[in-house]
């Protein structure tokens, strides 16, 4: 017994020594353009863009593999941004349809699993266990992530109530 | 900073040199002719809680209370927000989301008040507002609801305070009254004289102004001479006649033209030590100071061609216009467009259950033939009639056509923030572009934008915060289970040492 637990210790000391040290002495200096992109995109690791995470999105931008319109949550402002940084042709049409989307509860089929609340990057959602959850909208980007793990479909992205403080005069049509 | 004298030989140069403005037939008759009349209280009163720019007013009241005239029913929330008082004695039926003047068309929440006729009002405090520190009359002002009655609602006593940290020399009532159809400025300046006189020196006393310039149009002399009838002998207060020409009734070119300086762009008339009242404003300030009353009624003039007998109305905030359209005799003809406020720069409204607020000026029944006849816009044709019209001295046909193509960023750096939405060009505009309509939602778009880019700033602090949670809920965890660990260990070894100890002291029995 006494062997064993000395054995493993060692092992799990030698080990995390070693992966320590290799953090160190390995460490890749980032590209400092890469860091650059990566601070702009919402931070959320939503992963809508299909590449894993806002640094590899800003990898892939910076290769030329994702359109300046990748990240959905972004938004237009994002895209404009990211194709001036990068000098990117922006394809407005591909982002411009969607309105903007945040994640909402149906409080009639909510059971309180709170997994919502455990998979939100942002804290957007507010809850406890068998208590309904409710989303602050100040805090939701509309990553969707909830919405995967919800096991009842109980929450779920919908456009953005618009309000007397958020209304915004149409743009003429023609002319 | 000194203060702004004209300069009379050179100010005839510079006046003849401003050509900007339109001339809109300017239809004020009948209704400028006939005494305001006071509307009788109408049996339910609805009072929106955003009747101000700012953060809308926070209720105080619930369903069922019995409020007298004059109390408190919503509070102001933010620096700058105003608060809301009963316009007369009742119940409060509830709070709910009710059609409410706003260009959007949305509901609005709203206090919804049934009067109950006796109009009990609330024991006021009277007071001599030059016995008063200036501090204390910007508190009463900004506690009576008072805001700017010309139209934009801006909360007077947020502009008061700006006099608290610099004195404000020139104060400069706006009399203009430039909207065509419009004459509740008129009527009062003609019956109320001695109350705008007096309500201007109040605003001078709580700035540290030295005078006061009351601008109106050429086209309201019985006004003027109301008004310098009122002013006889008080030296600090001018009545100055400016031409008739929109929107002359505009901040900064009634600034411009009396004073002869501009306001810097992006800036503020505090900057150039000048503040603009509405003549209505000085009113209700001098009501609220001297009599303690809050602001609850107005004048608002009810006209167009499809109203009977048009007038000017002295109501309670919250009555709904369908009452003050019945009062003056309903509508003779077909009405093509109700409008509230001006025909210029008012909203084209869809309903007549919205109430009157605070900043509305007129109710206008307008007929087919009273509107511009609209046919689908026609291309630009670079004749440059808008730059000649805008008062500001922008390029509207430039910043329209950044703006259609999606460049707002560029039509900022041409002035676009500088734009005061007055429709001048689009009123000049052959093509009949809807020009002014562009720059509202430039405008709108740019400060969603602005929202939205304070929401991704404030996000990515939660995000940060949550990874430093996870991280110290691990690194914790990981701690807790290493102390459990050498816990275990410890008791381990200190057993064994028990034990190795007994059998040692064993064998040194047995040996």
């Amino acid at each position: 017994m006494l062997i064993a637990v000395v054995s493993l210790s060692v092992m799990g000391a030698v080990f995390g020594l070693g992966l320590g040290l290799a953090a160190r002495f390995f460490h890749v200096e980032r590209d400092g353009a890469e860091a650059e992109i990566e601070a702009m995109m919402p931070g959320t690791n939503c992963g809508q863009c299909g590449f894993p995470g806002c640094a590899g999105a800003a990898e892939a931008l910076i290769a030329g593999d994702a359109p300046a319109s990748c990240c959905p949550p972004g938004g237009l402002q994002l895209a404009e941004a990211l194709a001036a940084r990068l000098g990117l042709p922006l394809d407005a049409s591909a982002i411009q349809p969607q309105r903007p989307r945040i994640a909402e509860v149906r409080e009639d089929i909510c059971i309180g699993c709170t997994k919502c609340f455990k998979s939100c990057p942002t804290d957007a959602v507010l809850g406890a266990v068998k208590q309904i959850h409710a989303v602050i909208r100040e805090a939701c980007t509309g990553c969707a992530k909830c919405e995967e793990v919800c096991p009842t479909g109980a929450i779920e992205l919908a456009p953005v109530p618009v309000t007397q403080q958020t209304w915004v005069w149409p743009k003429p049509v023609s002319a | 900073m000194n203060t702004p004298a004209p300069l009379p030989t050179h100010s005839f140069l510079r006046r003849l040199l401003q050509r900007w403005g339109a001339h809109p037939e300017a239809r004020k008759h009948p209704a400028a002719d006939t005494d305001v009349t006071v509307l009788p209280l109408p049996p339910r009163l609805i009072l929106p809680l955003a009747q101000h720019i700012g953060a809308p007013a926070r209720p105080l009241v619930q369903a069922g209370q019995y409020v007298l005239r004059g109390e408190l029913i919503a509070e102001a929330q933010g620096a700058i927000s105003a608060p809301l008082h009963a316009p007369t004695s009742g119940t409060i039926i509830g709070i709910a989301d009710v059609p409410v003047p706003h260009a959007s068309g949305l509901a609005g929440p709203a206090i919804l008040l049934e009067t109950d006729g006796r109009d009990e009002a609330l024991p006021a405090e009277h007071a001599d507002p030059f016995s008063l520190e200036p501090a204390e009359i910007a508190r009463r002002v900004a506690a009576a609801g008072v805001v700017g009655m010309g139209g934009a609602t801006f909360p007077s006593a947020v502009k008061l305070a700006l006099g608290q940290k610099n004195p404000i020399p020139t104060l400069i009532l706006n009399g203009g009254e430039c909207e065509p159809y419009l004459s509740c400025d008129d009527r009062l300046m003609r019956e109320r004289a001695p109350e705008v006189i007096d309500g201007a020196r109040i605003i001078l006393r709580a700035i540290g102004g030295e005078r006061a310039l009351i601008g109106v149009e050429s086209n309201k002399p019985q006004a003027i001479a109301a008004l310098r009838a009122a002013a006889d002998g008080i030296a600090d207060v001018d009545i100055v006649e400016v031409p008739s020409r929109y929107p002359m009734g505009s901040e900064k070119q009634l600034i411009s033209w009396l004073t002869g300086r501009e306001i810097p762009a992006e800036g503020r008339s505090a900057d150039i030590g000048v503040m603009v009242q509405n003549v209505g404003t000085a009113a209700a300030i001098h009501r609220a100071i001297r009599f303690g009353e809050p602001l609850t009624r107005r004048i608002i003039t009810v006209a167009g061609g499809a109203i009977r007998t048009p007038r000017n109305l002295e109501v309670r905030i919250g009555t709904p216009l369908s009452t003050l359209v019945a009062f003056c005799g309903g509508t003779t003809e077909p009405v093509a467009r109700w409008v509230m406020g001006g025909p210029m720069m008012g909203l084209s409204i869809h309903s007549l259950d919205i109430p009157v607020i605070k900043g509305s000026g007129g109710l206008l029944g307008l007929v087919e033939h009273e509107l511009a006849a609209l046919p689908e816009p026609g291309p630009c044709i670079r004749c440059a009639a808008c730059v000649g019209a805008c008062p500001i001295g922008l390029m509207p046909l430039e910043m329209a056509a950044l703006i259609k193509n999606g460049d707002l960023k560029a039509s900022v750096e041409i002035g676009l923030k500088d734009c005061i939405s007055c429709g001048t060009c689009s009123f000049v505009c052959p093509s009949q572009i809807p020009l002014v309509q562009y720059f509202n939602h430039a405008k709108g778009e740019l400060a969603a934008q602005g929202r939205n880019r304070m929401k991704q700033d404030a996000i990515k602090e939660l995000v940060d915060a949550r990874e430093s949670r996870m991280e110290r809920e691990a690194r914790e965890k990981a701690e807790a289970a290493e102390r459990r660990k050498a816990e275990r260990a410890r008791a381990k070894a200190a057993a064994a040492a028990k034990a190795s100890a007994a059998v040692q002291t064993n064998e040194e029995t047995t040996a």
